[in-house]
């Protein structure tokens, strides 16, 4: 009924469009808009001639249910946060209140990350008469997460705009990549814009904008506390703030339970690999037991289970180091390097002075190790080809 | 019982339309057909003209590039057509029969005291020789170069494949026969894949060495068992019969004629009497494809039938010919027709392997696909999918870049010698980017060839 009164429209509005047509440039957008509305009835031409019903549209919009929870927590977060800020604690408790507050202020953040995002994946497809990946569904969602709330649209849509074109479509597109596009973007912002994105002034929304601090309010994240004096951070600490996720940080990196939630839909749909998810975490914790073996400084000696807690490790570890393009592509490869990712994660924010954070830099340290990994890995198996041979010709 | 050798990777298609075990003879074809295109790499040269009358075995056109491999007549008749494609290019000789079967009269050495040569003479002479098939790259065998072992499978694990035990009962004579053919041609052993747990005609094939599988699809490809028990490396050369025609060469050697008759099964989801059929290798395909047959296309617009599995066969017009090595027949229907909202909707009775639909819930329940691409084509995205399909010691997304690239030294590192398209099928069903990976193998298969003759 309603799929073939829209059918019947999409196939009237579609002939201009088809290559060769007045709107023929237009082809790829068209393309997007109609397979976004109805699975294409294209068939099998070579090869196998029945094939899974999974595709990448699927696939990526599992990755973006697994993000929702985090999403929803962030925008409760912004406005708890922020009426904490203010010393607002009868707004800081209503639920629905906290939440509204934060959804306003995150959407124009989404929005900017998308239109932009996709404007320029939309452009690049259609230039090289592609199909339009949707491996930007999820960046483009990832990239507001894990920024501050604060953040200038004009900086987002350059950051955007910085990891889609340089990050992405220098290299071919979605799945030619190198780095993390999410994390490339926020990289840039790290590096070019440093004071937007870094200390305790720009985690919670209203800091100077007519709802100032109240007394003795910090605004650092609880990181960036222990980073400035761990004892007396970690005495005051309290745990389960940081599990649920009611402390300041990046949008979406605050709860951990929240981001556990995504982590099962991701491991259970199998579009995660657990050997990186998992990997990641045991390096993290390794490198914490080991510096707690270790020990001599108020960080050395935190708990190494806190680390998974803190900052953006569990959202690094279940949505960014698993990204499949730029983690290793064996299976013994993705262990080594969601290993890895833990291990210097804690490395740097551990013995590393400059700035308490370490996720996004080793993740994108990893991403450029991880073709080398590869490397080693295939051969070895091409090692054992070759010296099967030489067995043989005995 | 010799060891089990047990396959993890892998999957089992459950396609709808699976064959009962009912054999009905068929009732015969009025015309036989031999397709240069069921031969991979030969360049047909004729030797008969319309008209000419032939025997079961009289040959019909042979290889420009080897004189010596004959491609014979599989009934008594006249040649009725002499099929064309653009630019002239042979596409079938069509053979009308005259219902005698009348074979030309081989002469049969002695198993016993033959020698290689006098065994080779008879199969090329009988156009028996291209049911051999040389590994590396699944041509036709080179008669000049032996092999270091002969393999035979004998199950085929594909969706909605034939049970060979059933296929081939009351050939067990012929079956070992075979095998004693095979061991003159080699100074090898001679390997025969079984699946464990099942006992049947194929056990009792004694005279080779047996092997037992356990595991999904691709248990029962023949590559897959080689790579199990005497892996192919650069500068090995084996060879392959599908258990089928190993009882044709039998019979061969048995009666001294030509005799095609293999039974086939027809199954699919569009079918509505799956089950199996004695034919004459050759047959034409509307001649036991009956449309009666076939379940209308409810949701798309025709039917699609394949000579092969649904995985790696090949699509063929009911105007066209049984393959020379296909045991069965797969009818799918054609999926094109659009589905809203495929991205989001649960879509329940789609079968994934991924658990981002449902199909994970009832492992056991029958799927009537169809030949919706289910998607579009994508630059390839989701990594270490493809190794958990494919149970070979080989990274299949890096040779089928390899492949892709044209990069000779890599595909050869990577492993190109032990695969056929066919052993990666299952990444061609399961890639959420859609890739082309049966194609890109053949495509690397083909330059392999091109490069290092």
């Amino acid at each position: 009924m309603i799929a073939k009164l829209l059918r019947s429209v999409v196939d009237k509005v579609k002939p201009p469009f088809e290559k060769g047509g007045k709107l023929g440039f237009l082809h790829s957008t068209f393309d997007a808009f109609e397979t976004f509305l109805f699975v294409p009835n294209t068939t099998t031409r070579k090869g196998a001639h029945i094939r899974d019903a999974n595709d990448l549209k699927r696939t990526m919009i599992v990755v973006v249910l697994a993000l929702v929870p985090a999403l929803l927590f962030g925008m409760y977060n912004i406005g708890l946060q922020h009426f904490r800020a203010v010393g607002d604690l009868a707004a800081a408790g209503a639920i629905w209140g906290c939440f509204w507050y934060g959804f306003v202020r995150m959407l124009p953040l989404i929005l900017v990350s998308y239109i932009v995002g996709l404007g320029i994946e939309f452009a690049f497809a259609q230039k090289r008469g592609h199909e339009v990946n949707e491996g930007f569904l999820v960046s483009g969602l990832l990239i507001p997460m894990i920024m501050p709330i604060d953040m200038p649209l004009w900086m987002v849509a350059l950051a955007v705009a910085f990891a889609v074109i340089i990050g992405k479509e220098v290299f071919g597109g979605t799945g030619m990549n190198v780095f993390n596009p999410a994390l490339l973007a926020r990289a840039f912002v790290f590096f070019s814009y440093t004071s937007f994105i870094s200390g305790d002034k720009v985690w919670i929304r209203g800091a100077g904008k007519g709802g100032e601090y109240i007394d003795g309010f910090s605004g650092a994240t609880p990181l960036g506390q222990i980073s400035e004096n761990a004892q007396q951070a970690l005495a005051d600490a309290n745990i389960w703030d940081w599990i649920v996720g009611t402390i300041p940080g990046s949008i979406g990196e605050t709860s951990f339970i929240a981001i556990m939630i995504g982590a099962v839909i991701l491991l259970w749909t199998g579009t995660a690999s657990w050997r990186v998810m998992g990997s990641v975490f045991a390096g993290g914790l390794a490198m914490g037991l080991l510096f707690n073996a270790i020990g001599g400084s108020p960080l050395m000696d935190m708990p190494f289970w806190y680390h998974p807690l803190l900052g953006g490790f569990a959202f690094g570890a279940v949505f960014m180091a698993t990204d499949p393009v730029t983690a290793a592509q064996t299976n013994c490869g993705k262990l080594i390097v969601g290993f890895l990712i833990g291990v210097l994660t804690v490395l740097i924010r551990v013995v590393n002075p400059g700035y308490p954070e370490g996720m996004m830099l080793s993740i994108l340290f990893m991403n450029a190790m991880a073709p080398l990994i590869d490397h080693i890995v295939v051969g070895n198996n091409i090692r054992r080809r070759r010296s099967d041979r030489r067995r043989t010709l005995r | 019982m010799s060891k089990v050798i047990k396959l993890r990777k892998g999957l089992d298609i459950h396609l709808g339309g699976v064959p009962t075990e009912k054999l009905i003879e068929a009732c015969g074809s009025d015309t036989y057909g031999v397709s240069p295109g069921d031969f991979e790499g030969v360049v047909p040269k004729l030797l008969v003209r319309e008209g000419d009358e032939v025997k079961a075995g009289s040959p019909l056109f042979f290889d420009k590039a080897n004189e010596e491999i004959l491609f014979t007549s599989p009934v008594s008749g006249r040649v009725a057509e002499i099929r064309r494609g653009a630019k002239r290019k042979l596409l079938s000789v069509v053979v009308a029969t005259d219902g005698k079967r009348e074979g030309v009269a081989f002469k049969i050495p002695n198993l016993a005291s033959a020698s290689r040569g006098d065994v080779v003479g008879v199969l090329l002479a009988s156009g028996l020789w291209p049911m051999i098939i040389q590994r590396p790259y699944g041509r036709i065998a080179d008669v000049a170069t032996p092999p270091k072992a002969i393999f035979v499978s004998g199950f085929d694990s594909a969706p909605c494949a034939p049970d060979l035990n059933f296929a081939l009962q009351g050939e067990v004579e012929n079956l070992k026969k075979g095998v004693e053919v095979l061991k003159k041609l080699t100074d090898g052993k001679v390997h025969l894949g079984l699946r464990a747990e099942s006992l049947g005609v194929l056990n009792r094939v004694d005279n080779a060495e047996q092997h037992f599988f356990k595991g999904p699809h691709p248990a029962g490809n023949v590559g897959v068992q080689i790579s199990h028990i005497d892996p192919i490396r650069k500068g090995d050369v084996v060879w392959t019969v599908d258990a089928q025609n190993l009882a044709i060469i039998g019979r061969l050697f048995t009666t001294g004629k030509v005799d095609m008759t293999k039974v086939v099964c027809i199954s699919g989801p569009q079918v509505e009497n799956p089950y199996y059929l004695r034919i004459i290798g050759g047959a034409e395909v509307k001649s036991f494809v009956m449309p009666s047959n076939i379940k209308p296309n409810e949701k798309g617009d025709g039917v699609r039938i394949i000579s092969g599995n649904a995985l790696s066969g090949r699509q063929v017009t009911p105007d066209e010919f049984m393959g020379f090595y296909s045991n069965q027949i797969t009818v799918l229907a054609e999926g094109n027709y659009h589905e809203i909202f495929g991205w989001i909707a649960p879509r329940f009775g789609k079968l994934s392997v991924s658990h981002s639909y449902f199909s994970w819930l009832c492992p056991k329940k029958k799927y009537n696909l169809d030949t919706n691409l289910n998607g579009g084509p994508r630059a390839i995205v989701v990594t270490g999918l493809w190794e958990r399909y494919v149970p070979m010691d080989i990274y299949p997304m890096y040779l089928v870049k390899a492949c892709m690239a044209g990069n000779i030294d890599k595909m050869e590192a990577l492993g190109i010698y032990e695969v056929l398209p066919e052993d990666l099928a299952l990444c061609d069903f399961v890639d959420p980017s859609k890739t082309e990976v049966q194609t890109a193998i053949a495509d690397g298969i083909n330059l392999m060839i091109k490069e290092l003759s």
